[in-house]
């Protein structure tokens, strides 16, 4: 990872959809390199995946999401790993953190109803072993996510021609 | 029925409107145009910078300030200045607030030009250098740089204008419109004339923290400069702030006092939310400044290979956001190739002539614009461009 590799990252996190030669241009790379550049970062994990950041409510679909603030006992030998991967295997499960404080792991749900998220969570995630209590907050509204503002009123406001 | 022909002063009628305002009246009209004809930065300002400014607001920071601007606005320019070029300036007499550069610019020629002064300018330049120095009584005196010496003054060129009238001037890089950048050897050897003629200089630094190769050198950093510079940055480029209206002039206390009173007397201050911003930006807003650079840099580079890809020479800027490409092997003039890119490409640059002599030849492009605009308005033009130089050939033939 060189000073180059992190300026690839910087910019395939912001535009997922930037192809290699605008990179290439960009960067003052030769349009090959980027491309060896990008795929060693795909063979190592170090990016992950390329995806869609999507606003869904206004795509007119009814999202639930919730936040469970999850407090476990960890196992000897396996700490927390072991019953975060019980948890994040689900797929309704979006994402999993092991939090420092309150709790242990933060873990973010969706679902079609508040029913169905309920219900996960009282059959899946709480029967857990070593889940010892759950607290589920829905979320209301979302205002920003991974960075991006979902409803930004700021828009180009320049002239069209100035000196 | 009142004759304003015969009572508006004839300085003023005798200078001509700004090339720009006719185009961009065309361009208003039309609809899915990508315009690379804009002159400020598309980045809204920081949000810190804006919260900091409505913070000031609920305070209550509403009233006139010193004529100077702020004391401790005028600490932290100088601080500023201290640390990125060891220029020392005293904030109490040494330092102005002004309302932009523009003012700057304004009051530093009405404060040195007696009637009859001339003024060199190198061009292509910013088109209100010419304007402002014929308003205040001087004589504007162009310089041609050339492509060939990347759009860049040289020492002899100045020595060859200078007369007994010479009395200052104007530097300004980074370059609007060519993005010229000029370095530190350069400079010395103009200072050596500057010295040996004892003229004064006006340098526009506004892009100066829009240099993407080599170092900006401030002109009054340089050995017995500061004396004979005045020295004209704001807040515009670097933090995208050019609505905010906001800069400053540094120089001798003999020559800023002189503009403190024609500032006193035609602005006040500059307003006072605005400087409360400007205070925010010089004390906390490096880190977002650095990344606007950064991502300049990356458009600068994706522009530049988009040029020489469909065929239009273009000189490698190294500062500002303008690229100034030449169109001359179209067999258009400027102002024909920026018209007819606009009608059948609906792409909008601005035609190079209105920068004055040399720039006749060329477009500028800002390239403050998103990666997918300059990379359509590339395709745009690479068509544009085809069409033109195939259909020459076939004159030719």
């Amino acid at each position: 990872m060189d000073k180059k590799d992190q300026e690839i990252l910087e910019m395939l996190q912001d535009n997922s959809r930037l192809r290699t030669e605008q990179i290439a241009a960009m960067l003052g790379l030769d349009q090959k390199d980027v491309a060896n550049r990008i795929k060693e970062m795909e063979e190592q994990g170090i990016i992950v995946k390329y995806h869609t950041l999507i606003n869904w409510e206004k795509a007119g679909e009814e999202v639930v999401s919730a936040l469970i603030e999850v407090k476990v006992t960890p196992q000897r030998g396996a700490g927390f790993d072991a019953v975060a991967e019980r948890i994040y295997r689900f797929p309704e499960v979006k994402s999993v953190y092991l939090m420092s404080g309150r709790y242990d792991l933060s873990v973010l749900i969706e679902g079609k109803t508040m029913k169905e998220v309920a219900l996960f969570v009282s059959t899946k995630l709480a029967t857990i072993e070593e889940v010892q209590s759950t607290a589920t907050h829905f979320v209301l509204k979302k205002y920003k996510q991974e960075g991006i503002i979902l409803e930004d009123k700021e828009k180009d406001r320049r002239l069209v021609i100035s000196p | 029925m009142i004759k304003w022909e015969e009572k508006l002063s004839p300085s003023v009628k005798g200078i001509p409107p700004s090339g720009i305002r006719r185009f961009f009246d065309l361009v208003s009209e039309m609809k899915g145009v990508i315009s690379l004809g804009v002159g400020e930065p598309d980045f809204v300002t920081p949000w810190h910078i804006r919260e900091a400014c409505i913070y000031s607001l609920e305070k209550g920071y509403t009233m006139y300030t010193s004529n100077w601007g702020l004391l401790e606005l005028r600490e932290e320019i100088a601080r500023h200045l201290y640390s990125n070029y060891r220029v020392k300036y005293e904030p109490s007499s040494e330092v102005l607030v002004t309302v932009g550069v523009s003012e700057g610019m304004d009051l530093a020629l009405r404060a040195i030009l007696a009637p009859g002064d001339e003024v060199l300018i190198p061009e292509p330049c910013y088109v209100s250098y010419s304007p402002c120095a014929s308003l205040a009584g001087g004589v504007p005196v162009p310089i041609l740089t050339t492509a060939d010496n990347d759009f860049r003054v040289t020492a002899a060129q100045i020595e060859e204008k200078i007369t007994p009238r010479t009395k200052a001037l104007i530097l300004s890089y980074p370059n609007n419109p060519t993005g010229a950048t000029i370095s530190q050897q350069e400079l010395m050897e103009i200072a050596k004339v500057v010295k040996k003629h004892d003229l004064i200089v006006i340098s526009d630094e506004i892009y100066d923290k829009l240099t993407y190769e080599g170092k900006h050198t401030c002109f009054a950093s340089l050995p017995a400069m500061k004396s004979r510079t005045v020295l004209l940055n704001g807040f515009s480029k670097a933090y995208a702030m050019t609505g905010w209206r906001l800069g400053y002039a540094c120089g001798h206390p003999e020559v800023i006092s002189q503009m403190v009173k024609i500032h006193q007397y035609t602005m006040l201050c500059a307003p006072v939310t605005a400087q409360m911003a400007a205070l925010e930006a010089l004390q906390n807003g490096t880190d977002e400044m650095l990344k606007m650079v950064a991502e300049y840099d990356r458009r600068r580079r994706l522009i530049l290979r988009g040029f020489n890809e469909i065929g239009l020479s273009c000189f490698e800027p190294k500062g500002a956001f303008y690229a100034f490409p030449s169109i001359k092997n179209t067999g258009l003039s400027s102002e024909e190739f920026a018209e007819r890119l606009l009608m059948e490409a609906k792409v909008a640059v601005v035609p190079g002539n209105v920068f004055g002599g040399n720039g006749e030849g060329h477009i500028r492009c800002s390239y403050a614009a998103s990666v997918e605009n300059i990379t359509e308005a590339i395709e745009r033009m690479g068509k544009f461009v085809q069409q033109y130089s195939s259909c020459r050939e076939e004159a030719c033939s």
